[in-house]
């Protein structure tokens, strides 16, 4: 009786917290959902190719953050990738490029993904995450002195630097922490 | 004794004489290249850092890169499908264009003692 009582409390004591946390969205399924692994805001990487080849030199976006037509247009322009040569062989390009495309924002159902694809509809494909109107709006109230004009975070590209835990697929803004300022209430 | 073997593969791959493991190849060579600016002033360096046995960081983004050094990261060098992959990427961004398999010799012949 008293294990069930201890196993109650702790489980209604996470359940006030995920409510407290989530509790200004509007967007999303929250509450026992998050709980019981619903709750994420894009599919976290599941493709080790990807991992390796993308995420060896930049954060591994997960392919749910932009629709189909973007990562097409990612993956035919290697050659100039933001600047970069990014060119693969031709076997590991085309694996990725299937793997991102059937988990694009577009094709997914997970968390923001599908908001992301609508904000796009009337948009062209936008190659960067950071132009895509979905993105824009949520960082809008995001000053400069934050980002670009911090030495530490630079840019709003590197996801991983405020949001905590942005590789398991959660961007969630109350785990974000911007160093040299903090959590979001600070 | 892979390293040793990556070096003569990449001999071989060459088409130059296969020479025996270490020949023709030498490290203060590598340290030289390894230094050697590029285009636009890009270093190896940059990405890499100047400490061969610490991590470095993307130039561009940021993203540490797990230390060169074997010594301290045991897969480092240690899969010659990678150590070409990397050469062919990392030789055209800095250099703008391919190593030759001489300069490879010379840096992993330097890079492997560290």
């Amino acid at each position: 009786m008293k294990k069930t009582l201890l196993a109650m409390t702790l489980v209604l004591g996470s359940l006030g917290t995920v409510h407290w946390a989530t509790a200004d969205e509007g967007e999303r399924e929250h509450g026992l959902l998050s709980l019981l692994g619903y709750g994420q805001d894009v599919d976290p990487v599941a493709n080790a190719t990807y991992k390796e080849e993308c995420g060896s030199c930049h954060f591994a976006y997960q392919p749910g953050l932009l629709p189909e037509r973007s990562w097409q247009g990612i993956m035919t322009g290697l050659k100039d990738h933001f600047g970069d040569n990014a060119e693969l062989e031709q076997p590991v390009r085309d694996q990725i490029s299937q793997y991102l495309v059937a988990n694009a924002a577009d094709h997914s159902a997970t968390g923001r993904s599908p908001g992301i694809a609508k904000a796009l509809t009337t948009e062209g494909a936008p190659l960067r995450i950071t132009e895509t109107a979905y993105f824009r709006r949520k960082h809008h109230e995001v000053p400069e002195r934050m980002v670009k004009e911090n030495p530490q975070v630079k840019s709003f590209s590197q996801c991983q630097t405020c949001h905590t835990k942005a590789e398991s697929g959660s961007f969630d803004e109350h785990q974000v922490e911007i160093p040299g300022f903090g959590g979001r209430h600070h | 004794m892979k390293r040793r073997l990556i070096l003569i593969s990449l001999t071989a791959l060459s088409g130059a004489p296969v020479l025996a493991a270490g020949t023709g190849f030498n490290a203060p060579e590598g340290k030289v290249l390894w230094g050697r600016t590029g285009q636009e002033g890009r270093l190896c360096a940059d990405c890499h850092g100047s400490e061969l046995k610490a991590p470095g960081k993307h130039v561009k983004t940021g993203k540490r890169i797990e230390a060169m050094a074997p010594s301290v990261n045991p897969g480092r060098l240690a899969d010659l499908k990678k150590v070409e992959k990397w050469f062919k990427r990392n030789c055209e961004w800095t250099w703008g264009r391919e190593c030759t398999a001489q300069e490879k010799g010379h840096l992993l012949a330097w890079l492997s003692q560290q």
